[in-house]
């Protein structure tokens, strides 16, 4: 980072940033005011997503505007929304059956089998790959390959079928998360010893206790692990 | 067929036909001046008792270049079944043509088919070929 | 064993499990394995008809690029690419064609999918599996023959995909005879069906059911006229009209007799001595007639 300003277009005006700035940093050196397009900083919230493209080059590019960092003369533009439909249920009414996509997201059939949406992923995920795995029932497949989806949105933007990727992903996640999923045996029996009241007790004791004893009592807890 | 004939009214045709006419050829890739209106395509079709214009007359109206001919639900029936295809003895696909028609109208964002509209009973029973395949055919 | 690269296509997985099943079943038997195509996509169904439209034909143009990527690698011995699905058979030999005549579309196809590990070549061959079983000798197939299905009477039915238009047709598109072979081969008796080549209805079963129903009502009486006792298939989507549209063909046409559908593969795997059913959901239940057939054959002569 040699701290030399470069220049970026947002919204098409131009203006001088210092070099390694990521997008989010270069509008706030600008003087922009964010109230929407930004949140985590982290790369994990999925609200800042943002499009761009380089100097002398046609191909559309999608980033988030945290972890993306500038070049001269890119264009960027940010993307803090997409409209997109919102299937309502109740996940306690529906199977693992893939007529489910064709009640809530009947536009999965669309699919040109194209790659827009992978090709636009700021999380490089194989969005395509779990599209076709919805297709083909196969909720397990989708569940994985978009684990790390951030739900920002542009994949369904540049869907040439009008997908919404992220939310029919969301839905495969929690049915397979619900009910094909392996269940923990020792969450099971966590939750019925929890049910049971074998915790009552601790709790109630550490409830009535003022901050600074439960200060002392943090410092002085046991740290108990073993690197084996 | 319900025996209805198509009555057109006296035209004087112009450049506005011609485009539309070369659009047709152009999406469709085929040479539709060829047809001489032997009526096979239209003896051929399965589904020609329920199109409202038969295949010839759908493909005459296309030479013409008559926009109307998009007003009709004839293109929108046909099931793609190529039989059309396989026995013009002119070696046109009217096939084609119906699809360029299809075309037309869905790249206008005009969809012939409500895709929130379908029941979740059929949701539960179509398998994915008969979606996907009415989502490409009948979905712009 | 003979291992071939394998297109099942969406519906095989889902709704028409029986016939990916029976298919693959049949020929292990023939000594032919069927291998799963790594990463395939659905192939888009219909083939698009527009000439200016290369989008749509990215779909099928994925798939055989899949099946190109597998020359090289030890995975495959004959690498023709076997298709079952009529329709998945039909976009994908069609779009091959397609990219084949028209070498600068597929070079913007090609460009199109420029994150792909290699360009497509267009040399990729597609197969049905009734094509298969024609290079397959007649002698093989009767050997194989454990249980001939005496007395069973089965009208083929071929529909559009395998037929239309002739650069993808597997035998004559106005008198094939393919599978009328098959189902003698298997000692049962062929009914024919003067309807055995009109559209079902295809994707139309979306949009109007009634419509739908009466061309499957046309289909089956045709079969029933002539005493079939099935109907066999090598179509999912004429499968799911042909068996479930029937409902539609009862309530507008009061003479409407059902008929079972199956798929070929189901046919020869029950000729082979293989199971009795591979499943699938059916309007028209053929258990009663298989169960029926059985019992003929235990009993008697």
């Amino acid at each position: 980072m040699s701290g030399e300003l470069i220049p970026i277009y947002i919204y098409s005006r131009r203006y001088f940033v210092p070099e390694g700035s990521t997008i989010i940093s270069a509008l706030e050196y600008i003087g922009f005011k964010l109230k929407k397009g930004v949140g985590c900083k982290e790369g994990f919230c999925g609200a800042c997503a943002s499009l761009y493209r380089l100097k002398d080059d046609y191909k559309l590019k999608g980033g988030l505007g945290c972890q993306t960092v500038v070049q001269p003369e890119m264009q960027i533009v940010q993307i803090p929304f997409v409209p997109a439909p919102k299937a309502i249920y109740n996940i306690e009414e529906l199977e693992a059956d893939p007529e489910i996509f064709v009640r809530f997201y009947p536009e999965l059939y669309r699919c040109l089998s194209c790659n827009t949406c992978t090709k636009i992923c700021p999380q490089e995920l194989q969005v395509m790959d779990f599209v076709q795995a919805a297709i083909k029932g196969d909720f397990e497949q989708v569940a994985n390959l978009s684990f790390d989806c951030i739900m920002c949105g542009l994949c369904s933007a540049r869907c040439p079928a009008e997908i919404t990727q992220f939310n029919l992903a969301l839905l495969a996640r929690r049915i397979y998360g619900k009910y094909l999923a392996k269940k923990s045996a020792h969450l099971e029996q966590r939750l019925k010893e929890v049910e049971s009241g074998k915790f009552e007790e601790g709790y109630r004791e550490l409830a009535s206790l003022s901050p600074e004893e439960l200060k002392n009592k943090y410092f002085q807890r046991e740290i108990n692990f073993q690197i084996t | 067929m319900s025996g209805q004939f198509v009555r057109i009214k006296k035209v004087t045709l112009g450049p506005k036909n011609r485009e539309f006419s070369e659009k047709v050829e152009e999406i469709s890739g085929e040479t539709i001046n060829l047809c001489d209106q032997c009526g096979t395509c239209s003896g051929s079709c399965p589904l020609i008792g329920e199109m409202d214009i038969t295949s010839s007359q759908m493909m005459h109206m296309a030479q013409l270049g008559l926009e109307e001919v998009l007003d009709y639900k004839t293109f929108w029936i046909c099931a793609s079944c190529y039989t059309c295809s396989v026995r013009c003895p002119r070696g046109i696909d009217p096939a084609k043509v119906a699809e360029a028609l299809r075309q037309i109208k869905l790249r206008k964002a005009i969809d012939y088919l409500d895709i929130s509209k379908i029941s979740e009973e059929d949701a539960k029973k179509l398998p994915q070929i008969a979606l996907v395949a009415a989502f490409r055919k009948l979905t712009g | 064993m003979i291992r071939m690269p394998y297109f099942p296509g969406c519906t095989l997985k889902t709704n028409a499990k029986n016939y990916d099943q029976s298919i693959k079943a049949i020929f292990r038997e023939l000594g032919i394995d069927l291998v799963e195509l790594p990463r395939w996509n659905c192939c888009g169904a219909v083939f698009s008809l527009s000439s200016d439209d290369l989008l749509r034909q990215v779909a099928p143009i994925t798939n055989l690029l899949r099946t190109q990527e597998l020359e090289g690698t030890d995975s495959v011995d004959d690498p023709r690419l076997v298709v079952p699905c009529a329709m998945c058979f039909n976009v994908l030999k069609r779009a091959n064609q397609r990219v084949r005549e028209n070498p600068e579309d597929l070079k913007k196809i090609n460009d199109f999918l420029y994150l792909e590990a290699q360009p497509y070549a267009g040399e990729v061959q597609i197969v049905h599996p009734i094509e298969l079983l024609i290079e397959v000798s007649r002698a093989e197939i009767e050997d194989k023959v454990r249980r001939p299905l005496k007395g069973l009477r089965v009208s083929p039915y071929y529909g559009c995909n395998l037929l239309r238009p002739k650069e993808v047709a597997i035998d004559n598109p106005e008198d094939p005879s393919v599978l009328e072979k098959i189902t003698e081969m298997l000692g049962a008796e062929v009914v024919e069906n003067p309807n055995r080549l009109r559209c079902c209805g295809s994707y139309q079963t979306v949009v109007d059911q009634r419509l739908v129903g009466d061309l499957v009502y046309d289909i089956v009486k045709g079969a029933s006229r002539g005493g079939a006792d099935l109907l066999i298939t090598a179509c999912p989507l004429c499968a799911f009209n042909l068996d479930f549209r029937q409902s539609d063909a009862s309530k507008s046409h009061s003479d409407h007799k059902e008929l079972p559908i199956l798929y070929f593969s189901e046919l020869i795997a029950l000729a082979f001595g293989m199971k009795n059913s591979f499943g699938g959901e059916h309007f028209v239940n053929p258990a009663p007639l298989m169960e029926n057939f059985l019992k003929k054959e235990k009993g008697g002569i």
